[in-house]
């Protein structure tokens, strides 16, 4: 039993979150069983930092959750009504540059984009859509790359590298013409060594890659988010939260 | 005791597929109770072709053709509280999913290459509305007070946003209300 002294706690929202040494503000709000919204941070991975859904205020500076260290004694504000329509405004913004037609999408439901999307009360995608023209790769028999559903989080990037070993994906390209890309010769998902048992295929949070001949198969009333919160649907390898 | 005003309501479907208002019929029985408290202008439910003067009206779908914009401004100019109803007006939903395919191309598989045609003619008549390269939701071209998404919206959702709006309460859906399918 690890023994908690006062010296190891954070205040977030006016409730004392006890942290162990290294971890970062949203480790140790998630082990404390507090949902802190993100798209590209997954507990299994190497913090990414860049989806920005989940910046607090730390002591009145603001900073990425999944990034910034947890320390003594520091106050952290995240369920703010200006936090939370900053990060309604990044979600909108997610949805319209991309192509994000949620009545034609297989992973409606399980989405968790869409999913924070509902936490966040989000009725309109509001800024001007860009329809980007983006390529489909149905190239593998058993795994579809979905680009219009990519919001390049690069979690799929990571666990490629990290987990599978295989290196498959990256994002190529600058700014607003930043891609997935895939690491074979032809530019094809057919010519890598990806299978569809990698983990890299299951961490995507959206639609952008699939399991072929998986569509569909849950029906609407039992898909993941369908009654329950984003912020209560626990997600795979997060850490158990700590009794307290 | 005079009856309370009643609230007139316009409705109509743009580049929608008319399940918004399938789900707007959803209501059922309730639609009785509906009536006491609204009265329809401009609706497939009246059949009144041109929108008068109303304190709300409701748009399914989203803008591929210049007929749409001609209405959808009708509407902006009549209803004191517009309301985007479904995800084509929202989002272009899937209409816009032919936005990155040449409207001719579309035009030709649709008129010329699809299963089962033959002898397959672009339809020319005059009277048809020009149809535009791209879909568009509506709140990109006139502004939108409400929005009230769903593919379509349930039942519940629409009676839900309609009783708050005709008791002048601000629209507040439950999460199990708010979908985007």
């Amino acid at each position: 039993m690890v023994i908690l002294t006062m010296d190891k706690t954070f205040i977030l929202d006016g409730k004392t979150i006890p942290f162990e040494e290294g971890e970062t503000i949203m480790e140790a709000a998630s082990a404390a069983g507090v949902y802190i919204p993100h798209l590209c941070h997954h507990p299994e991975f190497k913090p990414h930092g860049s989806c920005k859904l989940c910046t607090v205020s730390i002591g009145g500076r603001l900073g990425a959750s999944c990034t910034n260290k947890a320390a003594a004694g520091m106050v952290v504000e995240s369920e703010t009504e200006a936090l939370n329509a900053d990060r309604r405004a990044l979600t909108q913004m997610l949805f319209v540059e991309g192509n994000h037609i949620c009545p034609s999408c297989e992973k409606s439901g399980n989405c968790q984009l869409q999913a924070v999307a509902y936490h966040l009360d989000m009725l309109t995608p509001h800024f001007t859509h860009f329809y980007p023209a983006r390529d489909i790769d149905a190239s593998h028999p058993d795994v579809l790359l979905e680009r219009n559903r990519c919001i390049l989080c690069e979690l799929c990037v990571r666990a490629s590298r990290d987990v599978d070993g295989k290196n498959v994906f990256g994002i190529g390209g600058r700014g607003i013409k930043s891609r997935l890309i895939v690491n074979s010769a032809s530019g094809r998902l057919a010519d890598t060594n990806l299978s569809v048992t990698d983990r890299a295929v299951e961490v995507c949070p959206t639609g952008a890659i699939l399991r072929k001949r998986h569509g569909f198969t849950v029906p609407i009333g039992r898909r993941l988010y369908d009654h329950h919160d984003i912020a209560e649907v626990p997600v795979a390898g997060m850490k158990e939260p700590r009794s307290s | 005791m005079t009856e309370p005003k009643k609230l007139r309501v316009a409705t109509c479907s743009l580049a929608g597929c008319f399940g918004c208002h399938m789900s707007l019929l959803d209501i059922d029985e309730k639609l009785f109770d509906l009536l006491k408290v609204v009265e329809f202008d401009r609706s497939p439910i009246t059949d009144i072709k041109t929108c008068g003067p109303c304190d709300i009206g409701i748009v399914e779908g989203g803008v591929c053709n210049a007929e749409n914009v001609h209405v959808l401004k009708e509407f902006r100019k009549n209803c004191k509280v517009l309301v985007a109803m479904g995800a084509c007006a929202i989002t272009g939903g899937i209409p816009a999913l032919r936005n990155n395919v040449d409207l001719w191309d579309c035009f030709q598989e649709v008129y010329h290459y699809g299963i089962g045609l033959e002898n397959g003619q672009i339809p020319n008549d005059p009277e048809l509305p020009l149809p535009f390269d791209k879909v568009h939701p509506i709140n990109e071209v006139v502004r939108i007070d409400y929005f009230l998404p769903g593919c379509p919206p349930s039942a519940d959702a629409i009676w839900q946003f309609l009783t708050d709006l005709a008791a002048g309460r601000e629209p507040k859906l439950d999460y199990e209300m708010l979908h985007y399918d």
